[in-house]
Protein backbone atom coordinates (compact mmCIF):
# COMPACT_ATOMS: atom_id res chain seq x y z
CA UNK A 1 0.00 0.00 0.00
CA UNK A 2 1.46 3.31 -1.07
CA UNK A 3 -0.17 6.24 0.61
CA UNK A 4 0.31 9.13 -1.78
CA UNK A 5 -1.35 12.06 -0.09
CA UNK A 6 0.31 14.51 -2.44
CA UNK A 7 -1.69 12.93 -5.19
CA UNK A 8 -4.86 13.20 -3.13
CA UNK A 9 -4.08 16.85 -2.44
CA UNK A 10 -4.28 17.62 -6.16
CA UNK A 11 -7.81 16.25 -6.14
CA UNK A 12 -8.83 18.29 -3.10
CA UNK A 13 -11.59 20.33 -4.84
CA UNK A 14 -13.30 17.13 -5.99
CA UNK A 15 -12.90 15.50 -2.60
CA UNK A 16 -14.32 18.55 -0.85
CA UNK A 17 -17.29 18.65 -3.17
CA UNK A 18 -17.90 14.94 -2.46
CA UNK A 19 -17.64 15.60 1.24
CA UNK A 20 -20.11 18.45 0.89
CA UNK A 21 -22.64 16.27 -0.97
CA UNK A 22 -22.32 13.57 1.70
CA UNK A 23 -22.77 16.11 4.47
CA UNK A 24 -25.82 17.92 3.19
CA UNK A 25 -27.57 14.80 2.00
CA UNK A 26 -26.95 13.19 5.37
CA UNK A 27 -28.19 16.19 7.36
CA UNK A 28 -31.25 16.76 5.19
CA UNK A 29 -32.30 13.10 5.05
CA UNK A 30 -31.77 12.73 8.81
CA UNK A 31 -33.94 15.76 9.58
CA UNK A 32 -36.62 14.88 7.03
CA UNK A 33 -36.49 11.22 8.04
CA UNK A 34 -36.92 12.10 11.70
CA UNK A 35 -39.81 14.46 10.89
CA UNK A 36 -41.51 11.86 8.69
CA UNK A 37 -40.84 9.19 11.30
CA UNK A 38 -42.48 11.36 13.94
CA UNK A 39 -45.55 11.80 11.73
CA UNK A 40 -45.72 8.06 11.08
CA UNK A 41 -45.41 7.28 14.79
CA UNK A 42 -48.08 9.87 15.62
CA UNK A 43 -50.45 8.59 12.94
CA UNK A 44 -49.93 5.03 14.13
CA UNK A 45 -50.66 5.99 17.73
CA UNK A 46 -53.58 8.35 17.28
CA UNK A 47 -54.94 7.43 13.84
CA UNK A 48 -57.49 4.77 12.94
CA UNK A 49 -56.55 1.09 13.16
CA UNK A 50 -56.38 0.73 9.36
CA UNK A 51 -53.80 3.52 9.13
CA UNK A 52 -51.77 1.92 11.89
CA UNK A 53 -51.92 -1.44 10.12
CA UNK A 54 -50.89 -0.01 6.75
CA UNK A 55 -47.99 2.01 8.17
CA UNK A 56 -46.84 -0.96 10.22
CA UNK A 57 -46.63 -2.99 7.01
CA UNK A 58 -44.61 -0.23 5.28
CA UNK A 59 -42.24 0.02 8.23
CA UNK A 60 -41.79 -3.76 8.33
CA UNK A 61 -40.94 -3.86 4.62
CA UNK A 62 -38.50 -0.97 4.88
CA UNK A 63 -36.79 -2.47 7.89
CA UNK A 64 -36.82 -5.95 6.43
CA UNK A 65 -35.03 -5.18 3.17
CA UNK A 66 -31.53 -3.80 2.48
CA UNK A 67 -31.24 -0.10 1.72
CA UNK A 68 -29.27 -0.99 -1.40
CA UNK A 69 -32.23 -2.95 -2.78
CA UNK A 70 -34.70 -0.20 -1.89
CA UNK A 71 -32.54 2.35 -3.66
CA UNK A 72 -32.22 0.18 -6.76
CA UNK A 73 -35.98 -0.30 -6.89
CA UNK A 74 -36.60 3.43 -6.54
CA UNK A 75 -33.97 4.53 -9.08
CA UNK A 76 -34.09 1.78 -11.68
CA UNK A 77 -37.62 0.48 -11.01
CA UNK A 78 -39.20 3.94 -10.66
CA UNK A 79 -39.26 4.67 -14.43
CA UNK A 80 -41.45 1.58 -14.99
CA UNK A 81 -44.19 3.27 -12.97
CA UNK A 82 -43.49 6.71 -14.43
CA UNK A 83 -41.20 7.88 -11.63
CA UNK A 84 -38.05 9.13 -13.30
CA UNK A 85 -35.65 10.69 -10.80
CA UNK A 86 -32.19 12.18 -11.03
CA UNK A 87 -29.59 10.47 -8.80
CA UNK A 88 -29.50 13.15 -6.10
CA UNK A 89 -33.28 13.46 -5.57
CA UNK A 90 -33.62 9.68 -5.79
CA UNK A 91 -30.92 9.25 -3.17
CA UNK A 92 -32.42 11.89 -0.92
CA UNK A 93 -35.92 10.44 -1.14
CA UNK A 94 -34.68 6.89 -0.69
CA UNK A 95 -32.55 7.71 2.32
CA UNK A 96 -35.30 9.81 3.92
CA UNK A 97 -37.90 7.07 3.57
CA UNK A 98 -35.46 4.43 4.79
CA UNK A 99 -34.58 6.62 7.79
CA UNK A 100 -38.20 7.41 8.58
CA UNK A 101 -39.00 3.73 9.14
CA UNK A 102 -36.37 3.44 11.86
CA UNK A 103 -37.14 6.86 13.35
CA UNK A 104 -40.83 5.97 13.54
CA UNK A 105 -39.97 2.92 15.65
CA UNK A 106 -37.77 5.04 17.91
CA UNK A 107 -40.57 7.56 18.40
CA UNK A 108 -43.14 4.84 18.91
CA UNK A 109 -41.14 3.52 21.84
CA UNK A 110 -40.72 7.13 22.97
CA UNK A 111 -44.48 7.67 23.05
CA UNK A 112 -44.83 4.64 25.28
CA UNK A 113 -42.06 5.83 27.58
CA UNK A 114 -43.77 9.14 28.47
CA UNK A 115 -45.41 8.45 31.84
CA UNK A 116 -49.20 8.34 31.68
CA UNK A 117 -49.34 10.58 34.75
CA UNK A 118 -47.59 13.43 32.96
CA UNK A 119 -50.34 13.39 30.35
CA UNK A 120 -53.04 13.16 33.01
CA UNK A 121 -51.57 16.15 34.83
CA UNK A 122 -51.81 18.11 31.58
CA UNK A 123 -55.41 16.98 31.04
CA UNK A 124 -56.25 18.12 34.55
CA UNK A 125 -55.02 21.67 33.91
CA UNK A 126 -57.05 21.82 30.70
CA UNK A 127 -54.55 21.31 27.89
CA UNK A 128 -56.19 20.00 24.72
CA UNK A 129 -55.01 16.84 22.98
CA UNK A 130 -52.88 18.69 20.45
CA UNK A 131 -51.48 20.98 23.14
CA UNK A 132 -50.52 17.91 25.18
CA UNK A 133 -48.81 16.39 22.16
CA UNK A 134 -46.94 19.59 21.35
CA UNK A 135 -46.11 20.85 24.83
CA UNK A 136 -45.68 17.68 26.88
CA UNK A 137 -45.33 14.46 24.90
CA UNK A 138 -43.13 15.64 22.02
CA UNK A 139 -40.51 17.40 24.17
CA UNK A 140 -40.44 14.68 26.82
CA UNK A 141 -40.15 12.01 24.19
CA UNK A 142 -37.39 13.88 22.39
CA UNK A 143 -35.18 13.83 25.42
CA UNK A 144 -35.96 10.18 26.06
CA UNK A 145 -35.09 9.08 22.52
CA UNK A 146 -32.16 11.42 21.88
CA UNK A 147 -29.49 8.71 22.30
CA UNK A 148 -31.26 6.41 19.82
CA UNK A 149 -31.68 9.30 17.38
CA UNK A 150 -27.96 10.06 17.52
CA UNK A 151 -27.29 6.40 16.96
CA UNK A 152 -29.58 6.41 13.94
CA UNK A 153 -27.88 9.52 12.54
CA UNK A 154 -24.55 7.69 12.80
CA UNK A 155 -25.94 4.69 10.94
CA UNK A 156 -27.31 7.02 8.27
CA UNK A 157 -24.01 8.75 7.61
CA UNK A 158 -22.52 5.39 6.75
CA UNK A 159 -25.53 4.48 4.61
CA UNK A 160 -24.88 7.56 2.44
CA UNK A 161 -21.97 5.58 0.94
CA UNK A 162 -24.52 3.35 -0.79
CA UNK A 163 -25.79 6.38 -2.75
CA UNK A 164 -22.62 6.02 -4.89
CA UNK A 165 -24.26 2.97 -6.49
CA UNK A 166 -26.77 5.23 -8.26
CA UNK A 167 -23.99 7.72 -9.17
CA UNK A 168 -24.71 10.35 -6.53
CA UNK A 169 -21.44 12.33 -6.53
CA UNK A 170 -20.84 11.91 -2.81
CA UNK A 171 -17.64 11.10 -0.96
CA UNK A 172 -17.46 7.37 -1.66
CA UNK A 173 -18.06 7.82 -5.37
CA UNK A 174 -15.59 10.70 -5.74
CA UNK A 175 -12.80 9.15 -3.73
CA UNK A 176 -13.44 5.70 -5.18
CA UNK A 177 -13.18 7.12 -8.68
CA UNK A 178 -9.95 8.92 -7.86
CA UNK A 179 -8.57 5.73 -6.40
CA UNK A 180 -9.38 3.74 -9.52
CA UNK A 181 -7.93 6.36 -11.88
CA UNK A 182 -4.73 6.52 -9.86
CA UNK A 183 -4.48 2.78 -9.27
CA UNK A 184 -4.50 3.53 -5.53
CA UNK A 185 -7.84 2.06 -4.60
CA UNK A 186 -6.81 0.83 -1.16
CA UNK A 187 -5.28 4.19 -0.24
CA UNK A 188 -8.45 5.90 -1.34
CA UNK A 189 -10.63 3.58 0.71
CA UNK A 190 -8.36 4.13 3.71
CA UNK A 191 -8.77 7.87 3.36
CA UNK A 192 -12.50 7.39 2.97
CA UNK A 193 -12.69 5.33 6.15
CA UNK A 194 -10.96 8.13 8.03
CA UNK A 195 -13.40 10.70 6.66
CA UNK A 196 -16.44 8.70 7.76
CA UNK A 197 -14.95 7.92 11.11
CA UNK A 198 -14.24 11.62 11.79
CA UNK A 199 -17.81 12.51 10.80
CA UNK A 200 -19.19 9.80 13.09
CA UNK A 201 -17.05 11.04 15.97
CA UNK A 202 -18.23 14.62 15.42
CA UNK A 203 -21.84 13.44 15.34
CA UNK A 204 -21.35 11.41 18.50
CA UNK A 205 -19.70 14.37 20.19
CA UNK A 206 -22.58 16.71 19.30
CA UNK A 207 -25.02 14.08 20.53
CA UNK A 208 -23.24 13.78 23.86
CA UNK A 209 -23.18 17.56 24.15
CA UNK A 210 -26.93 17.73 23.58
CA UNK A 211 -27.53 14.90 26.03
CA UNK A 212 -25.47 16.65 28.69
CA UNK A 213 -27.50 19.81 28.21
CA UNK A 214 -30.73 17.86 28.53
CA UNK A 215 -29.55 15.65 31.38
CA UNK A 216 -30.76 17.92 34.12
CA UNK A 217 -34.34 17.26 33.12
CA UNK A 218 -33.94 13.78 31.79
CA UNK A 219 -34.09 11.83 34.99
CA UNK A 220 -36.70 13.62 37.01
CA UNK A 221 -37.57 11.41 39.94
CA UNK A 222 -41.23 10.57 40.00
CA UNK B 1 -61.25 34.23 37.34
CA UNK B 2 -62.87 34.86 40.70
CA UNK B 3 -66.15 35.05 38.81
CA UNK B 4 -66.08 31.25 38.55
CA UNK B 5 -66.28 31.06 42.32
CA UNK B 6 -69.72 30.32 43.68
CA UNK B 7 -71.35 33.27 45.36
CA UNK B 8 -71.80 32.92 49.13
CA UNK B 9 -75.49 32.30 48.58
CA UNK B 10 -74.71 29.05 46.72
CA UNK B 11 -72.17 27.87 49.27
CA UNK B 12 -74.62 25.42 50.74
CA UNK B 13 -74.47 23.55 47.42
CA UNK B 14 -71.78 20.92 47.94
CA UNK B 15 -68.54 21.45 46.06
CA UNK B 16 -68.81 17.90 44.77
CA UNK B 17 -71.87 15.69 44.70
CA UNK B 18 -71.40 12.03 43.85
CA UNK B 19 -74.64 10.18 43.15
CA UNK B 20 -74.81 6.44 42.68
CA UNK B 21 -71.43 6.18 41.02
CA UNK B 22 -70.24 2.75 39.98
CA UNK B 23 -67.08 1.93 38.12
CA UNK B 24 -66.26 -1.37 36.47
CA UNK B 25 -62.91 -2.47 35.13
CA UNK B 26 -63.86 -5.47 33.03
CA UNK B 27 -65.67 -7.83 35.36
CA UNK B 28 -64.74 -6.23 38.65
CA UNK B 29 -66.93 -3.54 40.10
CA UNK B 30 -64.38 -1.31 41.79
CA UNK B 31 -66.94 1.28 42.94
CA UNK B 32 -70.30 -0.13 43.92
CA UNK B 33 -72.70 2.78 44.07
CA UNK B 34 -71.04 5.68 45.86
CA UNK B 35 -73.04 8.59 47.25
CA UNK B 36 -70.95 11.37 48.73
CA UNK B 37 -71.10 15.09 49.06
CA UNK B 38 -68.05 17.20 49.67
CA UNK B 39 -68.87 20.40 51.57
CA UNK B 40 -67.59 23.71 50.23
CA UNK B 41 -64.81 25.47 52.11
CA UNK B 42 -63.75 22.49 54.19
CA UNK B 43 -61.48 19.47 54.01
CA UNK B 44 -62.90 16.03 53.41
CA UNK B 45 -60.59 13.07 53.86
CA UNK B 46 -61.10 9.79 52.08
CA UNK B 47 -59.55 6.84 53.88
CA UNK B 48 -59.66 3.12 53.43
CA UNK B 49 -57.57 0.04 52.81
CA UNK B 50 -55.42 -0.21 49.74
CA UNK B 51 -57.44 -1.40 46.76
CA UNK B 52 -60.74 -0.17 48.21
CA UNK B 53 -61.27 2.23 45.29
CA UNK B 54 -60.14 5.56 46.74
CA UNK B 55 -58.00 6.52 43.77
CA UNK B 56 -60.66 5.37 41.33
CA UNK B 57 -63.29 7.56 43.02
CA UNK B 58 -60.96 10.56 43.03
CA UNK B 59 -60.04 9.94 39.40
CA UNK B 60 -63.72 9.81 38.47
CA UNK B 61 -64.21 13.19 40.15
CA UNK B 62 -61.20 14.54 38.21
CA UNK B 63 -62.73 12.93 35.08
CA UNK B 64 -59.55 10.93 34.50
CA UNK B 65 -61.84 7.91 34.61
CA UNK B 66 -65.42 7.90 33.46
CA UNK B 67 -67.87 6.48 35.96
CA UNK B 68 -69.73 3.48 34.53
CA UNK B 69 -73.02 4.73 35.95
CA UNK B 70 -74.06 7.56 38.21
CA UNK B 71 -73.61 11.30 38.25
CA UNK B 72 -70.99 13.70 39.55
CA UNK B 73 -71.84 17.36 40.05
CA UNK B 74 -69.33 20.16 40.60
CA UNK B 75 -71.14 22.91 42.49
CA UNK B 76 -74.30 21.58 40.91
CA UNK B 77 -72.95 21.41 37.35
CA UNK B 78 -72.78 17.97 35.75
CA UNK B 79 -69.30 16.62 35.04
CA UNK B 80 -68.90 14.77 31.77
CA UNK B 81 -72.46 13.58 31.38
CA UNK B 82 -75.80 15.27 31.59
CA UNK B 83 -78.68 13.32 33.05
CA UNK B 84 -81.86 13.34 31.02
CA UNK B 85 -85.38 13.40 32.46
CA UNK B 86 -85.57 9.60 32.42
CA UNK B 87 -82.19 9.14 34.04
CA UNK B 88 -80.36 8.35 30.78
CA UNK B 89 -76.88 9.83 30.46
CA UNK B 90 -75.64 11.81 27.50
CA UNK B 91 -72.09 12.94 27.01
CA UNK B 92 -71.44 16.68 27.17
CA UNK B 93 -69.41 18.47 24.51
CA UNK B 94 -65.62 18.50 25.00
CA UNK B 95 -65.71 22.27 25.67
CA UNK B 96 -68.35 21.86 28.37
CA UNK B 97 -66.43 18.99 29.91
CA UNK B 98 -63.25 21.05 29.96
CA UNK B 99 -65.02 24.07 31.40
CA UNK B 100 -66.25 22.07 34.40
CA UNK B 101 -62.97 20.17 34.75
CA UNK B 102 -61.01 23.42 34.85
CA UNK B 103 -62.68 24.18 38.18
CA UNK B 104 -60.98 21.14 39.74
CA UNK B 105 -57.32 20.90 40.64
CA UNK B 106 -55.57 17.56 41.06
CA UNK B 107 -52.43 16.62 42.97
CA UNK B 108 -51.01 13.16 42.33
CA UNK B 109 -49.07 10.74 44.48
CA UNK B 110 -46.30 10.74 41.86
CA UNK B 111 -46.27 14.59 41.55
CA UNK B 112 -46.31 14.26 37.74
CA UNK B 113 -44.37 17.44 37.14
CA UNK B 114 -43.24 17.89 33.55
CA UNK B 115 -39.50 17.20 33.67
CA UNK B 116 -38.57 19.48 30.77
CA UNK B 117 -39.97 22.58 32.45
CA UNK B 118 -38.71 24.49 35.47
CA UNK B 119 -40.81 24.79 38.61
CA UNK B 120 -42.11 28.14 37.36
CA UNK B 121 -42.63 26.69 33.88
CA UNK B 122 -44.77 23.92 35.32
CA UNK B 123 -46.89 26.42 37.25
CA UNK B 124 -47.28 28.80 34.29
CA UNK B 125 -47.88 26.27 31.51
CA UNK B 126 -51.68 26.18 31.63
CA UNK B 127 -51.92 29.91 32.33
CA UNK B 128 -50.18 30.56 29.01
CA UNK B 129 -51.46 27.68 26.85
CA UNK B 130 -54.99 27.39 28.19
CA UNK B 131 -55.81 30.74 29.78
CA UNK B 132 -53.86 32.61 27.05
CA UNK B 133 -52.17 34.87 29.58
CA UNK B 134 -49.11 36.86 28.60
CA UNK B 135 -45.93 35.06 29.68
CA UNK B 136 -44.92 37.93 32.00
CA UNK B 137 -48.34 38.07 33.65
CA UNK B 138 -48.37 34.30 34.04
CA UNK B 139 -44.94 34.40 35.62
CA UNK B 140 -46.01 36.98 38.17
CA UNK B 141 -48.97 34.83 39.09
CA UNK B 142 -46.80 31.71 39.07
CA UNK B 143 -44.26 33.31 41.40
CA UNK B 144 -47.07 34.24 43.77
CA UNK B 145 -48.22 30.61 43.83
CA UNK B 146 -44.67 29.37 44.37
CA UNK B 147 -44.28 31.70 47.37
CA UNK B 148 -47.56 30.38 48.70
CA UNK B 149 -45.91 26.95 48.95
CA UNK B 150 -42.60 28.46 50.10
CA UNK B 151 -40.65 27.82 46.91
CA UNK B 152 -40.17 31.24 45.34
CA UNK B 153 -36.40 30.69 45.47
CA UNK B 154 -36.66 27.43 43.51
CA UNK B 155 -38.53 28.89 40.52
CA UNK B 156 -35.74 28.19 38.03
CA UNK B 157 -35.05 24.63 39.17
CA UNK B 158 -36.02 21.61 37.13
CA UNK B 159 -38.01 18.86 38.89
CA UNK B 160 -34.93 16.61 38.94
CA UNK B 161 -33.14 19.28 40.96
CA UNK B 162 -35.84 19.34 43.66
CA UNK B 163 -36.54 17.02 46.57
CA UNK B 164 -39.75 14.97 46.54
CA UNK B 165 -41.39 17.31 49.02
CA UNK B 166 -40.45 20.34 46.93
CA UNK B 167 -41.74 18.66 43.77
CA UNK B 168 -45.06 17.97 45.44
CA UNK B 169 -45.30 21.59 46.60
CA UNK B 170 -44.64 22.74 43.02
CA UNK B 171 -47.42 20.39 41.90
CA UNK B 172 -49.73 22.02 44.44
CA UNK B 173 -48.72 25.49 43.19
CA UNK B 174 -49.42 24.33 39.63
CA UNK B 175 -52.94 23.30 40.62
CA UNK B 176 -53.49 26.50 42.64
CA UNK B 177 -52.44 28.74 39.75
CA UNK B 178 -55.69 27.98 37.94
CA UNK B 179 -57.68 29.11 40.97
CA UNK B 180 -59.68 25.89 41.30
CA UNK B 181 -62.84 25.61 43.38
CA UNK B 182 -61.80 22.19 44.63
CA UNK B 183 -58.40 20.61 45.09
CA UNK B 184 -58.17 16.83 44.92
CA UNK B 185 -55.19 15.04 46.49
CA UNK B 186 -54.42 11.38 45.87
CA UNK B 187 -52.08 10.24 48.64
CA UNK B 188 -49.89 13.32 48.21
CA UNK B 189 -47.28 12.18 50.73
CA UNK B 190 -47.27 8.45 50.05
CA UNK B 191 -44.17 8.48 47.85
CA UNK B 192 -42.20 10.84 50.09
CA UNK B 193 -39.54 10.02 52.66
CA UNK B 194 -41.05 10.40 56.14
CA UNK B 195 -39.02 13.52 56.92
CA UNK B 196 -40.45 15.25 53.83
CA UNK B 197 -44.14 14.57 54.46
CA UNK B 198 -44.37 17.38 57.02
CA UNK B 199 -43.63 20.21 54.59
CA UNK B 200 -46.35 19.01 52.22
CA UNK B 201 -48.91 18.43 54.98
CA UNK B 202 -48.17 21.93 56.32
CA UNK B 203 -48.92 23.47 52.94
CA UNK B 204 -52.16 21.50 52.80
CA UNK B 205 -53.04 22.58 56.34
CA UNK B 206 -52.55 26.23 55.30
CA UNK B 207 -54.82 25.73 52.32
CA UNK B 208 -57.46 24.15 54.54
CA UNK B 209 -57.19 27.07 56.98
CA UNK B 210 -57.60 29.54 54.14
CA UNK B 211 -61.01 28.03 53.42
CA UNK B 212 -60.25 26.06 50.27
CA UNK B 213 -62.30 23.00 49.51
CA UNK B 214 -60.03 19.97 49.72
CA UNK B 215 -60.77 16.32 49.05
CA UNK B 216 -57.81 14.30 50.27
CA UNK B 217 -57.15 10.60 49.88
CA UNK B 218 -54.63 9.89 52.58
CA UNK B 219 -53.06 7.34 54.84
CA UNK B 220 -52.00 10.12 57.20
CA UNK B 221 -54.68 9.39 59.79
CA UNK B 222 -53.34 12.12 62.06
CA UNK B 223 -53.81 14.69 59.32
CA UNK B 224 -57.30 13.36 58.57
CA UNK B 225 -58.28 13.55 62.24
CA UNK B 226 -56.98 17.07 62.80
CA UNK B 227 -57.64 18.81 59.47
CA UNK B 228 -60.57 16.84 58.09
CA UNK B 229 -64.00 18.27 58.69
CA UNK B 230 -65.54 15.14 57.20
CA UNK B 231 -64.07 11.67 56.96
CA UNK B 232 -65.28 9.14 54.42
CA UNK B 233 -64.27 5.51 54.87
CA UNK B 234 -64.24 3.40 51.74
CA UNK B 235 -64.08 -0.39 51.92
CA UNK B 236 -64.31 -2.82 49.02
CA UNK B 237 -65.79 -0.21 46.71
CA UNK B 238 -68.49 0.86 49.14
CA UNK B 239 -68.69 4.02 51.18
CA UNK B 240 -69.01 2.38 54.58
CA UNK B 241 -68.88 5.45 56.81
CA UNK B 242 -69.11 9.18 56.34
CA UNK B 243 -69.04 11.64 59.21
CA UNK B 244 -67.02 13.93 61.42
CA UNK B 245 -63.68 12.73 62.81
CA UNK B 246 -65.31 12.46 66.25
CA UNK B 247 -68.09 10.28 64.90
CA UNK B 248 -65.71 7.96 63.04
CA UNK B 249 -62.69 7.81 65.30
CA UNK B 250 -64.46 8.06 68.65
CA UNK B 251 -65.91 5.04 70.46
CA UNK B 252 -67.75 2.94 69.58
CA UNK B 253 -65.91 2.39 66.34
CA UNK B 254 -67.22 0.52 63.34
CA UNK B 255 -65.47 -2.87 63.40
CA UNK B 256 -64.10 -2.57 59.83
CA UNK B 257 -62.74 0.91 60.55
CA UNK B 258 -61.29 -0.39 63.82
CA UNK B 259 -59.53 -3.18 61.94
CA UNK B 260 -58.22 -0.70 59.37
CA UNK B 261 -56.96 1.70 62.04
CA UNK B 262 -55.18 -1.14 63.86
CA UNK B 263 -52.65 -1.19 61.04
CA UNK B 264 -51.68 2.38 61.99
CA UNK B 265 -51.22 1.77 65.69
CA UNK B 266 -47.60 0.79 65.15
CA UNK B 267 -47.03 4.03 63.36
CA UNK B 268 -48.00 6.07 66.40
CA UNK B 269 -51.15 7.46 64.84
CA UNK B 270 -53.28 6.17 67.70
CA UNK B 271 -51.95 8.92 69.92
CA UNK B 272 -53.40 11.49 67.53
CA UNK B 273 -56.92 10.15 67.74
N1 LIG C 1 -57.17 0.87 35.19
C1 LIG C 1 -57.53 -0.21 35.91
N2 LIG C 1 -57.82 -1.38 35.33
C2 LIG C 1 -58.18 -2.45 36.05
N3 LIG C 1 -58.32 -2.46 37.38
C3 LIG C 1 -58.04 -1.31 38.03
C4 LIG C 1 -57.63 -0.14 37.35
N4 LIG C 1 -57.44 0.84 38.25
C5 LIG C 1 -57.70 0.30 39.46
N5 LIG C 1 -58.06 -0.99 39.34
C6 LIG C 1 -58.45 -1.88 40.43
O1 LIG C 1 -59.44 -1.25 41.18
C7 LIG C 1 -59.27 -1.51 42.56
C8 LIG C 1 -59.25 -0.22 43.33
O2 LIG C 1 -58.08 0.48 42.98
P1 LIG C 1 -57.74 1.91 43.55
O3 LIG C 1 -58.86 2.82 43.27
O4 LIG C 1 -56.41 2.30 43.02
O5 LIG C 1 -57.65 1.63 45.11
P2 LIG C 1 -56.97 2.49 46.24
O6 LIG C 1 -56.60 3.81 45.69
O7 LIG C 1 -58.01 2.57 47.31
O8 LIG C 1 -55.79 1.72 46.71
C9 LIG C 1 -58.03 -2.33 42.71
O9 LIG C 1 -58.40 -3.67 42.87
C10 LIG C 1 -57.31 -2.12 41.41
O10 LIG C 1 -56.58 -3.26 41.06
MG1 LIG D 1 -54.70 4.72 45.47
Amino acid sequence: MTLDFGLMLDKMPEILSGLWVTLWMWVVSTILGAALGFLVATARRYGPAAVNWFLKLCVEILRGTPFLVQLFLLYFGGPFVGLRLEPVPAGLIGLTIYASAYFSEIFRAGFQAVPRGHVEAAECVGLSRTQILRRIIAPEMTMLVLPQCVNMAIILIKETAILSIITVPEMTMVIGAIGSQQYAFVDAMFLLAIFYWVLVEICGFLGRLAEARLSKFRFAVS
Amino acid sequence: MSSTRPSPATDDIPAVTVKGVTKRFGDTEVLQGIDLSVPTGATTCLIGPSGSGKSTLLRCIAFLEEATTGTILIHGDPLGFAEGPNGQRSRLSPQKIRAVRSRIGMVFQQFNLWPHMTALGNVCEALVTVRKMKRSEAEDLGMAQLSRVGLENRAGHYPSELSGGQQQRVAIARALALDPEILLFDEPTASLDPELTGEVLNVMRDLADSGMTLLVVTHEIGFAATVGRRIAFLDHGKLLLNGTPQELFGEPRHPRLGQFLETYLDRGAATLL
